[in-house]
């Protein structure tokens, strides 16, 4: 890649701004399930009768709706990535593209 | 083509004459309809190579399809190497075995992927070619890098070829009473002619044809398990907690996963080691850009969160009915036939008959040879592209390196059936784990920090990355498993199973020192060159499109 290229793309503000904002929202939503998978593993090893609590009058724990819960957060923490990184941060790189369009 | 068609069906109908003799041993009938749907599927998977080997034109065609996969197609692809044999059989096993305990194995094997989606996915899209050394070694040293990058892949390749090539031998000697050399065999020669000739083409279609026929069968097990118990969750736990010797206690985490530090290493192992796995990494270079990057890892996410599920349903059920009255008939002196990781194999035949029994089979097979063409094809890719072609030969031209893959190929496949009959009686789960170790170890430091830290210079990764691996090959020698079990001494120099913990943090702190004590000229222009490697990776601009295909 040519210098100018890579000074111009640096100076842009919006390649500023889509790095900033897409660094943060992806290291929030990395935090995010790190804690909620940390917090899982780390009860069953240190506290792990808490998960054997029963649901209701059944057998039953509450370690199958935890677990089904984090299968289902990680999924949707998928999407909500997704949905904004194919929307608003790919209108900006595009935008970014189309701002040094006579370089490429 | 006709011809190794032809080899090939002898093959099989010898093998299958030859496991004749050993039917009486195991006393079960043959399996009609298993073997019906068995070579439905070889035949179909055969005519689907040839089509893809007719299209497999240049190098970029046979490591990445020449990256016109969709994000749907590559997402069911990426979920199908995840849903290997291990998982399918091992995890529903260890389900049956310990109850919960083979939960958090599952739960663990999907938070990966969240944290590749949002720090690796579309940056390995925007930087590399055709394998993860290209992100690695893009402003590096390029000899130094690829080598220890081959190096890694190759032993994470054997490792996690030797636990599918044990599972592959024994399943196919449960279903159809063949000798476990022969299945093993059986396999290795299917997996090279796949991946010799079809290339990326032929094994993404495999796998992703594989996924759907792998989800749908689960999925309808499941359902059956769940309408025998009215759909009630609990009325399944009722049963499974009388049926099964350890009672309630199957129903919360249990002995199986004992102190803080193994517990906290096996979690970093399975989380990390994914994002460092070759055969998964390889396959985002297969789609056209980033944007369907990320989309495919939505989709991987998606369908291996609700194979987990089902999974678990089949895996409990599995202790419902195996272990009745009923079940009795697939007891050999009171042990499950064929071992614990056959449990989902038999409650097919209890829910469904032969017929469903012989569609599980074939499922089964197949996920097993989808997984090991694309594990060959990362360690092929490793060879040709990266050391032939950027070490050795870097005037190499594109028939050369794909004739360099197609023979790396068939040495992988030898070296994997050899393997594979040397370690018949290892344990499939455990080796997988230590793949995922070494994966985390060795490749997701390197190609993390050289993404993320401008202060990475070529000896930092290098040595760093060397002090990883050794650290984690180390540990696994001298801890319980190893040390203990199969070398024979009284007491593990190294108290843990999992070393990833120790072995991660090494490489990390390693790396780290190694960069920033070096001092060289091509250190400081590594640290310059970090800015436009940067901007390509947030942008995507300069990166190779399925455009310029």
């Amino acid at each position: 890649m040519k210098e100018e290229l890579v000074d111009r793309i640096e100076s842009n503000p919006k390649y500023q701004e889509l790095v900033s904002k897409r660094n943060s929202f992806g290291i929030k939503l990395g935090i995010f399930v790190l804690v909620m998978f940390y917090t899982f593993i780390l009860t069953i090893a240190f506290n792990k009768e808490v998960l054997a609590t029963k649901v209701g009058d059944g057998l039953t724990t509450i370690a199958f709706p935890i677990a089904l819960a984090i299968l289902v957060i990680s999924f949707i923490t998928t999407l909500i990535y997704v949905k904004r990184a194919n929307g608003e941060f790919e209108d900006l790189t595009n935008e970014i593209k189309d701002d040094v369009k006579d370089l490429l | 083509m006709l011809k190794i068609l032809a080899l090939i069906s002898i093959i099989t109908l010898s093998a299958f004459a030859a496991g004749d003799a050993s039917f009486e041993a195991t006393k079960r009938e043959l399996n009609i309809p298993a073997i019906i749907m068995f070579f439905a599927f070889i035949v179909f998977t055969l005519g689907l190579t040839v089509w893809a080997a007719r299209k497999t034109k240049s190098a970029s065609d046979f490591y990445t399809a020449g990256g016109g996969i969709t994000g749907f197609q590559n997402g069911l692809a990426i979920a199908g190497d995840y849903m290997s044999a291990a998982a399918f059989l091992g995890v529903s096993g260890l389900i049956y075995l310990k109850g919960y305990d083979g939960v958090i194995y599952a739960v663990s094997f999907l938070v990966g992927w969240p944290i590749i989606l949002f720090f690796m996915a579309e940056k390995l899209r925007n930087l590399g070619k055709f394998t993860f050394a290209d992100i690695a070694a893009y402003r590096l040293a390029q000899k130094e890098i690829r080598t220890l990058a081959a190096f890694g892949t190759i032993s994470v390749v054997v490792l996690y070829l030797i636990a599918q090539m044990v599972g592959a031998g024994k399943l196919i000697q449960v279903l159809f009473g063949m000798e476990y050399e022969f299945a093993v065999i059986l396999v290795g020669v299917m997996m090279i002619i796949y991946v010799t000739f079809g290339g990326m083409l032929a094994t993404t279609w495999v796998q992703i044809i594989k996924a759907c026929l792998l989800l749908t069968g689960v999925s309808f097990m499941a359902i059956m398990v769940l309408y025998a118990f009215d759909f009630s969750f609990e009325s399944l736990a009722v049963k499974a907690v009388e049926n099964h010797t350890a009672g309630e206690s199957i129903l919360a985490p249990g002995g199986f996963i004992s102190d803080p530090i193994s517990a906290i290493s096996l979690g970093m192992a399975l989380m990390l080691g994914t994002a460092g796995l070759p055969h998964v990494l390889m396959r985002f270079f297969t789609v056209g850009n980033a944007k369907e990057a990320r989309k495919s890892v939505v989709y991987a996410t998606g369908f291996v969160g609700y194979f987990w599920v089902i999974i678990t349903i089949v895996g409990f059920g599995a202790i419902a009915f195996l272990n009745s009255a009923d079940g009795a008939q697939y007891f050999v002196d009171g042990k499950l036939f064929g071992g614990n990781n056959m449990a989902s194999i038999h409650l097919s035949h209890m829910l469904g008959g032969n017929a469903f029994l012989g569609f599980i089979s074939a499922v089964a097979f197949a996920t097993i040879l989808a997984v090991v063409s694309g594990l060959t094809l990362a360690g092929a890719s490793a060879i040709s592209h990266d050391i032939y072609s950027n070490v050795i030969n870097t005037n190499a031209t594109d028939e050369q390196v794909v004739k360099i893959s197609r023979i790396t190929v068939v040495i992988v496949g030898v070296v994997g059936v050899t393997l594979g009959i040397a370690f018949e009686e290892q344990n499939i789960a455990y080796m997988v784990g230590l793949a995922f170790g070494i994966a985390a170890s060795a490749n997701f430091p390197i190609l993390f920090l050289s993404i993320y830290w401008r202060g990475l210079t070529t000896r930092g990764a290098f040595l760093g990355g060397l002090c990883g691996l050794l650290t984690a090959v180390t540990l696994v020698i001298v801890g319980p498993i190893v040390w203990v079990s199969i070398l024979g001494n009284e007491e593990a120099l190294f108290p843990y199973k999992h070393p990833a913990l120790f072995s991660v943090t090494t490489a990390f702190i390693a790396i780290w020192f190694f960069s920033k004590t070096d001092n060289s000229q091509r250190g400081k222009d590594e640290k310059e060159r970090f800015r436009a490697q940067n901007v390509r990776a947030n942008t995507g601009i300069g990166a190779d499109g399925a455009v310029s295909h």
